[in-house]
Formats: structure tokens, sequence, C-alpha cells
């Protein structure tokens, strides 16, 4: 039998659709006058996220590693303190370990700043952008809007905000799911019930947008004080599916610092691979960021409900498989 | 002890899980954008056939499972044991009624199956996907009853009974999917 491995996975068909998806793309950033650019895939500095890991190489003549992108944001933040005004990008990020059918170690995203928004604004240009590209899929109904707490007040019954790791056990044994038995932080237990308890009430037939997520959550954006604290955070999902997250951008680089260094510590704890993070960045932040929302939006995930598929694999040319 | 890790996890992987040799039906990989990695697997206890689902954070170990599938020829059955050779060592084994279970009724002498030895010891026996059995007893199909429609049952020479196309008659030979315990075709002599 012959090796058909070398063929692509995806149909010409589907390829077409990729490359018209990312036109309508960039003649929509064309008509809101936001530049186009292009970051250094490779960095001296990496994501300090807990949750994700880089993948890294090296460049002669240079000693230290060199760290592929898992978002172009610290690069794109430098641009946007050194003046360049909106900008987005459509880049490939890669990410250790991850692949399922909706996971893929190298996969695409697009990704883009405002001036003078804050995640709310952004949330509106999601979706319109998103009505432009599929009109049957994301205008045929108006985007639900909840926040994070509120999405698990009405879902999953209890309040994220002040909910401990003992209550969160009881609530995954009430509901029958399976849960590892290593279960430590009350964040992990919140990622799991997200998945089991409330994206399964996502509508399959508009987006949702989630905001507003607990401080432990805040990534890079910023918190806003208050009663209940929050993160100036947001998720865009269709059905179950996450598709896009975006962030009303911290700009204060002492408190970004700290995070930076509490999430090394973190990485530290769980043996994963410690990796720099971006004194660059620290140092645009101390420039001055203007006050600015960005977001990222997986174009294969966004491909997938295109076309209806089961697997990412089925809108990319090559899988890992056979790269 | 060897372990695997849950990105070594997938479809047909032998773990051990609560003490019994397992192996994962299909595993899948869940992440939020920024949050915890899981992976949700549903796996089958080598002993009892059942099905359950784990969840697992992403980079746990679980023990690996000595569990080894191999091909062996039935030979007889003494009523308490069956008795199986590896045909290429003739090294013989006895596998009891709780390995055996419902894959007796498709054993016949000779035949080749699959037999999974967890730490040396038979633990479940699978038939081949196809058997060809003989009918030892059926009642006449009417006339005219013929390519279309109706079945009745039939009962092969190990005891299995299975449903055939009224037109199917005693000592004939069909071919049986063990999977489904559903009527093939029939065996031209």
């Amino acid at each position: 039998m012959s090796d058909e491995s070398w063929q692509p996975n995806a149909s010409f068909a589907t390829l077409r659709r990729r490359m018209r998806v990312l036109t309508q793309v960039r003649q929509y950033f064309a008509q809101t006058g936001t530049l186009e650019v292009e970051t250094p895939i490779l960095s001296r500095g990496a994501t300090t996220d807990p949750n994700i890991d880089s993948l890294y190489t090296s460049i002669l003549p240079y000693t230290e590693n060199f760290y592929l992108q898992t978002s172009p944001e610290f690069a794109m933040k430098r641009l946007l303190a050194a003046g360049s005004g909106d900008i987005y990008q459509v880049c490939k990020v890669f990410r250790q370990g991850e692949k399922g059918r909706f996971h893929h170690p190298e996969f695409t995203l697009l990704e883009w700043y405002r001036l003078g928004f804050d995640h709310h604004n952004l949330i509106c240009e999601v979706e319109s952008l998103l009505s432009q590209i599929s009109t049957d899929l994301f205008a045929a109904y108006p985007a639900v809007k909840m926040s994070y707490r509120q999405a698990f007040q009405t879902y999953a019954g209890f309040d994220p905000f002040t909910v401990n790791c003992t209550e969160l056990e009881a609530v995954a044994k009430k509901n029958g799911i399976a849960f590892p038995v290593t279960m430590t932080t009350v964040d992990e237990w919140l990622d799991l019930l997200m998945g089991e308890l409330v994206t399964p009430h996502f509508k399959t037939d508009r987006l949702t947008f989630i905001s507003d997520f607990p401080v432990s959550q805040a990534s890079l954006a910023k918190v806003k004080q208050g009663d209940y604290p929050y993160a100036e955070r947001f998720e865009a999902y269709y059905g179950e599916l996450e598709l896009a997250n975006g962030f009303h951008e911290l700009s204060d680089a002492d408190e970004q610092e700290r995070r930076f260094k509490t999430d090394q510590k973190i990485r530290q704890e769980k043996n994963s691979i410690e990796v720099p993070y971006d004194k660059h960045l620290i140092n645009a932040l101390n420039a001055g960021l203007p006050n600015c929302a960005g977001v990222a939006l997986g174009i294969d995930r966004l491909l997938m409900l295109l076309f209806g598929s089961e697997s990412i694999e089925e809108v990319i040319s090559f899988s890992v498989e056979t790269a | 002890m060897a372990t695997y890790s849950t990105n070594e996890f997938k479809s047909g992987l032998k773990i051990m899980m609560d003490g019994y040799p397992c192996s994962i039906v299909e595993n899948e990989f869940v992440k939020p954008g920024k949050g915890q990695a899981f992976s949700r697997v549903k796996i089958r206890n080598l002993k009892t056939g059942r099905v359950v689902e784990k969840t697992f954070k992403s980079g746990e170990s679980v023990e690996a499972a000595d569990v080894l599938d191999t091909e062996m020829e039935y030979l007889y059955s003494d009523g308490e044991f069956w008795h199986f050779m590896d045909p290429k060592s003739y090294e013989q084994i006895a596998a009891g009624a709780e390995a055996v279970a419902d894959s007796a009724k498709w054993l016949k002498e000779q035949d080749i199956c699959e037999i999974t030895l967890w730490n040396d010891n038979p633990i479940s026996v699978t038939p081949a996907n196809f058997v060809e059995l003989k009918i030892v007893q059926t009642d006449p199909g009417l006339k005219g009853d013929t390519a279309q429609g109706g079945t009745k049952p039939a009962t092969l020479e190990t005891g299995a009974v299975v449903k055939v196309p009224l037109f199917v008659e005693e000592n004939e030979i069909i071919k049986v999917d063990t999977r489904s315990g559903e009527y093939v075709s029939r065996i031209k002599l």
C-alpha cells in the first residue's frame, strides 16, 4: 500500500475559505485604519502564565534560550508604548503539549489592540467583526453578555468569588463529575467546573461573552477595585467553544512585574519549566502604555465553526502528525 | 514501576486504575485558553468490561498495567477451565469462566483468539471478529420466504443462538460477527 501521509489534511475548499476569511479580516482592519504588524516569533522573554508552556530553541551566537511566542502580546504592547496607535497581527503561536480536537501545538491567532477602549468596547467590536465574517453564525441573534460571576451563579449555583475548595468538591460530587484527586486551588476547580457546568449551557447558535474574571485569573488585565474586585478580562464563546480572550490592558509596570514574579513562583512549585519574563515589556510599561484593550482570537477555531469541523486538523494544511 | 504521563494517553493504552488493569477507550484534552489543562478519559476495566470516566490534570502520571494481548489457539474446555495454546511456543494456559465470560459461546476448537494477560494471568478472551460456525438446530424456512424480510433463531455448534434469514438451513455453516452477535453470510463449501 502506498504511503498517503504526505497528503494535506484540509481540502482545498477549506484552504480557499481560510484565505477568504483572512482577506475579510485584513479588509476590516484596513477600513478601520489599523496598522498590520509583524513581531518576532522568537524572544528572550516568555509567558510566565503557569498554565502555558513555551517551546524554545537557540540562536547562534547567543547563549540564552529563545522562546517561541505563545501570543504576540508582549512585542505588540512594546509597539503600542512606542506610539504605534491601533495595531493588529495574524501570526502563528506555539504552545507545548496542547493537542486535542480543539488544540494544536502551533495555531493561528488574530490579535488586535484599540487605544481608548476598555474590554466592554472591545467585546462589541469582536461581535461586529465576526458578524461581518458570517452573518448566519454570528448575526442571527445578538450575543449573550454576562459576567463570570453571573454565569456561575446562574448555571452552577454558586458564587465563584467567595467559594472555597471544600465547597467546590461538594459541587463536583453532587453533579457526578469525575475530577482529579489532586485538585489544590480554587482556580483549578473553577476551570474544571466552567467546562462541566457553565459552558454546556451556552446557546449553540450565538456568541456568549463572559467578562469580569476573578482577580486570581487577571493575567494581563487591569483589576477593578470594589466590594468584589474583578479583572477587566473577557472570553468569547460560540456554544461551548472558546474563541477569543481579551483584556482592558494592565499598564502598571510594577503590578505587571509583581504578577510575573508570582507566576514564576507558582511555576517553581508546579515543577514547570522556569522561564525569564520579558523585561523589555516592563520597561515599555514604565515608559507608558496608552489606555487600551486587546484581544486574541483563534482563527483555526473560527474556521472549525464556519465548516462544522470535528477537529482542528481539518482546517490546517498539515497537522503536527505529518509535519 | 513504569508510568505513563497524561500526554502519552491514547486509546488502547493499558493503565492501572483502582487496582485493576484498564484500557483507555477515549482521551480528550480539555483546556481553557488561560486555565488548567485536563485529560478527560473513558477507561474500560479489562476484568469487568465496565467503562468509567476519569479526569486527570495534564502532566499527572499513572501506573502502567503489565498487560499483554496475545493470539492463542483454543484447544478444549474441561468444564471448569478453557485451555489455550501459543501456536509458536506450544505453551498452554488455562482461563477460568471469569476471563472467558460471554466469549465462550463463540469458541470453537482450533480457532485463534486473543487472550489478554495481566501479570501473565489470562483476564479476558476475545474471539476473532468473524467466526464460521455450523448450525446444529433451526426450524425449516417456509417456501417463498427467500431473500427478504424475516429471521429465525438458529443454534450454533458452540451453543450460541443467532438470528438468521429464513432461507438458512440446519447443518449449514454461517459467518457471524462476534462483536454484534449478528449473522453475516452463509459459507459455501
